[in-house]
């Protein structure tokens, strides 16, 4: 078998986006929906990693990416957790089916 | 084949298999459990491609941070040990097509390309090196946007206080103790 390389960790990051594709499109509870954008929003630095590690090791470019996606995605599931906990408070669930006020 | 490659193959079934059960798994707690491991391999990942300033950021602010703020979320709006309904098969069906041909049409594409690394000399991604690239101020140097990541965190924080203190203006403003919710 091959030594691990590039092509194995794309591969690794590309299955990780679709799992995480599926449970956003299977999944009806809020909380699962923002564990789904987690996994994608983590194969996407996996991406920047390999990238950084295998073409370009001479530029740092791609972790400072990774840093600042880190960051934000720490602030957008912090965002995302109180206005779920809102919603509860108003709906007395999270089920994307109950919050349908701003559908039409 | 060697320890390395061992590691790496063990590293990747944990994050995919653990990715696969936290998006398939009905009890909501449980799937919380299963993105955590799923984060810890892909830390352990960074681990392997010996960026171990990355994996730490990865275990501190993910395992240690958004993980633990999910499961209180779990713990605030569900029932604990209450299964989630079951999703109707057609649904399930088609998100499972849609996310399976996704995947084929990517994996084509990049088994055609063939990608180019640079000859240059690579620089160790030491703390050092991260340290004084990213607040450095000339040619390449990442201050501007680390201070744009400062804001935004703070009005992130600040949003999150507004979002989720409830409004009540009859008190100036002030906190409302949480109401007791009916069952």
């Amino acid at each position: 078998m091959l030594a691990p390389g590039l092509y194995h960790i794309l591969f690794i990051s590309t299955a990780l986006f679709f799992i995480g594709v599926y449970g956003f499109f299977t999944r009806r509870n809020l909380i699962t929906i923002l564990m789904s954008v987690e996994l994608i929003l983590n194969s996407v630095n996996l991406n920047f990693i390999a990238f950084n590690k295998y073409l370009w090791p001479d530029k740092l470019d791609g972790l400072f990416f990774t840093i600042f996606i880190i960051a934000i995605a720490a602030a957008e599931a912090a965002v995302a957790i109180a206005i779920i906990i809102n919603l509860y408070r108003s709906h007395h669930s999270i089920d994307v089916e109950n919050a349908e006020e701003m559908k039409y | 084949m060697s320890g390395s490659t061992i590691v790496f193959f063990m590293l990747a079934t944990l994050t995919l298999i653990s990715a696969v059960l936290a998006v398939t798994t009905r009890q909501i707690f449980r799937a919380a459990i299963f993105l955590l491991f799923s984060l810890i391999g892909i830390a352990g990942l960074y681990f392997w491609m010996q960026y171990e300033f990355i994996a730490a950021v990865q275990i501190v602010v993910y395992v240690g941070g958004i993980t633990v703020l999910i499961i209180f979320s779990i713990f605030l709006t569900q029932q604990a040990g209450e299964k989630m309904p079951k999703q109707q098969i057609g649904r399930q069906m088609f998100s499972a097509l849609a996310a399976f041909c996704g995947f084929a049409l990517i994996m084509l594409q990049l088994y055609k390309h063939s990608f180019t690394a640079t000859t240059e000399p690579a620089i160790e991604p030491t703390v050092v090196n991260i340290g004084n690239q990213m607040l450095g101020v000339e040619q390449g140097g990442y201050a501007l946007p680390f201070e744009v990541v400062s804001i935004l965190l703070l009005a992130a924080l600040i949003g999150c206080i507004v979002i989720a203190a409830s409004p009540n203006p009859s008190n100036g403003g002030a906190l409302e103790k949480p109401q007791i919710l009916k069952k």
